[in-house]
């Protein structure tokens, strides 16, 4: 704890011992972000508001009704004490009354699965959380395609996420810094960055927009391998909501490595582009490949 | 510099408490930008065009839905929306097992039909077994048997101006002001002509039930269940669906469905 106090101190308090500020974002890198960021968050409220109108998931091609291929459920039952809220996983019950099944201002409550502030718009409406979705699916996977394209072109993909050996290698002590809060503020992504940003760009979001179209019956008839490959169109849909899970997990792992490793900083790298990197010396790493 | 790094910081410090404010008091700060009508939301819309011509661009006229096995079929289709008319004009038909019932075409076709059940029985079926894809999310697996709505058209003879096929219905879905609404939707010529896109009156080899849209509803396989229609009276082709319900091309629609359902 005490490392990352004086880190920060450094850093930000410090000015003799400042390292330098490098442009360490390109326009590309800052544009697509944001722009991810947006469709990303619109993408989930909207997605919510859809997963209301059927708050089910199920395994297989179809939807059970007279059998049982259910895996979750979010639901409101009737009790002696009032309605309750309910979440089911795998079989099992649990009581989420006020977030997930009952929810709403008191005196107000009704069933809904997702309460009103996960969902846009606030009220139940299936066909405008279809209209937001679709229209940021589109830009969010116009803007993976385009960012694809230019980070093959300008390296970005080969310098700055690809893992290469000396990425493996310094992997377990990449890990023990995270654990202790300890960060280095270099130009370059460190080893668990580069696994965490690539597996979202490249496994995550891929992943999220093939189980979406497999979602589509016009996609199928022109991709029918699809919905074989996920189990069936009621699996995708069950995995699409699995990997929002994964991306909002990832989104409070951000948060909260930002927060560690100093907002103010990060944040303008991935505004400004620029970055103030650790003083130079002994410990600081991938010191041979300054910029 | 320490000017600019303040008002940077400033800057930044402004901007994340605002990104931060949307997510504290909910998402009720856009209902007002998205009701039917609304310049953000008539923006948000036209991603269905893009859905609409990207999708015809991959699907082409004739990429069939998929098609299942018998072994695939493990309940009873799953009915949905009104499944038993109260009109009493459908209870009457009905009550003579639909023997005065007819399938009217008109509008834009150079030969108005007055198709009998019978008429349509008597022409070359089709039988497919797909699925049924909920807007809602859910799927269910059933084998229609119908008569292609091409052969139909064919049979009317679309004038060229003509781009939609509109299906009126005889259940009383809604009630306004101004009375009864009976469902009604719109698909474009290009799904209308479609192999897969039938009148159906048999399901699961038998003739088609009541809640599933007696005697007869159509099948759109490359779209999702609120394009439709069940208990269908009247075919009508339009140029435009402007004078259709509320102008947007059908029941849902004109509640802020997308009219384009393939996705």
């Amino acid at each position: 704890m005490s490392a990352t106090l004086r880190s920060t101190e450094i850093t930000e308090m410090e000015p003799l011992e400042k390292g330098p500020l490098v442009y360490r974002q390109s326009a590309w890198t800052r544009l697509t972000h944001w722009l991810w960021a947006i469709s990303l968050l619109f993408l989930l409220l909207s997605g919510l508001q859809i997963f209301n109108a059927r708050p089910q998931l199920y395994i297989g091609l179809e939807s059970g009704f007279t059998y049982d291929n259910t895996i979750l459920r979010i639901g409101a039952v009737d009790s002696p004490e009032g309605p309750r809220g309910f979440t089911e996983i795998f079989g099992k019950r649990f009581d989420t009354t006020g977030i997930f099944g009952w929810s709403g201002p008191p005196g107000q409550e009704r069933q809904r699965a997702f309460p009103s502030w996960l969902t846009v718009p606030s009220y139940y409406d299936l066909g405008t959380g279809r209209v937001i979705h679709f229209f940021f699916a589109w830009l969010l996977s116009i803007t993976l395609l385009v960012w694809l394209v230019a980070s093959l072109l300008n390296g970005h993909f080969r310098r700055d996420l690809a893992p290469g050996a000396s990425d493996l290698r310094k992997l377990p002590r990449d890990f023990a810094d995270h654990l202790r809060l300890r960060f280095h503020h270099t130009r370059d992504y460190n080893v668990l960055q580069k696994f965490a940003y690539a597996g979202v760009l490249f496994i995550l979001l891929p992943l999220m927009i093939l189980t979406g179209l497999t979602m589509s019956p016009s996609m199928n008839s022109v991709l029918p391998f699809l919905p074989d490959l996920f189990g069936g169109r009621q699996t995708a849909r069950t995995i699409h909501f699995a990997v929002m899970l994964l991306l909002v997990a990832f989104f409070f792992v951000h948060m909260a490595m930002i927060l560690a490793a100093g907002p103010f900083n990060e944040l303008r790298s991935i505004i400004t582009g620029w970055y103030r990197t650790d003083p130079p010396g002994p410990t600081a790493p991938n010191a041979e490949r300054g910029s | 510099m320490a000017k600019i790094m303040l008002n940077r910081r400033k800057f930044l410090t402004a901007a994340s408490l605002g990104a931060s404010g949307i997510a504290l008091t909910g998402c009720d700060v856009f209902d007002s930008q998205l009701r039917i009508g609304a310049p953000l939301r008539s923006f948000l819309e036209n991603a269905n065009d893009l859905t609409l011509h990207a999708q015809r661009l991959l699907a082409g006229r004739d990429a069939l839905a998929q098609e299942f096995t018998e072994a695939d079929i493990r309940q009873p289709m799953r009915p949905n929306g009104v499944t038993a008319p109260d009109d009493e004009f459908y209870k009457g038909l009905m009550a003579k097992d639909f023997a005065d019932w007819r399938l009217e075409v008109s509008g834009l076709v150079e030969k108005p039909l007055s198709l009998t059940r019978e008429q349509i029985f008597a022409m070359p079926s089709r039988t497919q077994i797909t699925r049924h894809d909920c807007v809602e999310g859910w799927s269910c697996i059933a084998k229609w048997t119908g008569a292609p709505l091409a052969l139909v058209l064919d049979q009317a003879v679309v004038k060229p101006e003509a781009r939609y096929v509109v299906f009126h219905c005889l259940d009383t879905i809604d009630r306004s002001l101004s009375g009864e609404i009976k469902y009604y939707g719109s698909i474009d010529l290009v799904d209308a002509r479609h192999p897969q896109t039938i009148l159906a009156y048999g399901l699961n080899g038998k003739p088609l039930p009541v809640e599933n849209g007696a005697p007869l509803r159509v099948r759109v396989e490359r779209q999702l269940g609120y394009k439709m229609p069940k208990y269908i009276h009247k075919i009508e082709l339009v140029s435009s669906f402007s004078s259709i319900g509320g102008g947007r091309g059908g029941y849902w629609e004109d509640y802020g469905y997308d009219w384009y359902g393939g996705i």
